[in-house]
């Protein structure tokens, strides 16, 4: 989607079957992101004003760098992301990441990532709107939670 | 209906893809700003949109007085992860082979 160059809100909306208690687990809880967010690992006390970190599996390396927004369990998280996975994207502004969690009829869940302020940073939006960002990220947490196993093993 | 079932129906009416490629140029619009760049009445652009949302392939949302609609990609990338990747893949692999066995061959 490199030719979206004006859009600097992007909207994700899946139903996957599973409570919002269980989504927001597979948000905020390392040993879910790990099998469904590029095997990245989530560190953060998810009090607003307190870091909001994504590490690489073996820990080694930041890819994420942010800071907690708004925390409302299970219903709402709002946190900044600065982009570190790439040299060409770490001089970018920090740009903004909010989930949002619904629960629906028969045991679903609405879950809605909407990735925002993205102004100053053109290549960070790229990237996520790529396959490999929001879309595989959002599937996996979907087959993740609805069959226990990961989307991409 | 399932959901696959009303993506495929939304997708089946060229005013609806028209609407969708308007949005992927363009993402965040109002009703205004979309039904000035079509040919069609105020209420059949609401009702197009309105197949679209109930698709999940348009979500709209607040931004002050206004509605905004965006493009939701999801839809479309799970049908593509676990049904057409089904086929294509099967294809794929048939390549594979045939170039394994005339490399064999050769």
């Amino acid at each position: 989607m490199s030719t979206m160059t004006e859009t600097t809100i992007q909207v994700y909306m899946v139903f996957i079957k599973a409570s919002p208690e269980e989504i927001w687990d597979a948000i905020t809880k390392p040993e879910f992101t790990s099998r469904y967010f590029h095997g990245s690992n989530v560190e953060s006390s998810f009090e607003p004003g307190t870091p909001y970190k994504g590490w690489s599996s073996d820990r080694s390396q930041l890819f994420v760098d942010g800071e907690v927004l708004e925390s409302d369990p299970p219903r709402r998280l709002s946190f900044t992301w600065s982009a570190l996975w790439d040299e060409d994207l770490v001089s970018e502004a920090a740009s903004r990441v909010t989930w949002e969690i619904d629960p629906q009829e028969g045991g679903f869940s609405k879950v809605t990532v909407v990735h925002d302020q993205l102004e100053g940073a053109p290549k960070t939006a790229a990237t996520v709107a790529s396959d490999m960002g929001w879309k595989i990220v959002l599937d996996g947490m979907k087959t993740l939670l609805e069959t226990g196993e990961p989307l991409v093993s | 209906m399932t959901d696959d079932d009303r993506v495929f129906k939304a997708l089946a009416d060229p005013t609806r893809r028209l609407l969708l490629d308007r949005l992927y140029e363009r993402d965040g619009r109002s009703l205004t700003e979309l039904e000035s760049e079509l040919e069609m009445t105020r209420f059949g652009v609401m009702k197009h949109l309105r197949v679209l949302e109930d698709a999940q392939l348009v979500v709209t949302r607040r931004s002050g007085r206004e509605k905004l609609h965006f493009l939701n990609p999801m839809p479309v990338r799970l049908i593509h992860d676990r049904w057409i990747d089904k086929y294509t893949e099967r294809r794929v692999s048939a390549l594979a082979d045939l170039k394994h066995e005339l490399e064999e061959t050769a």
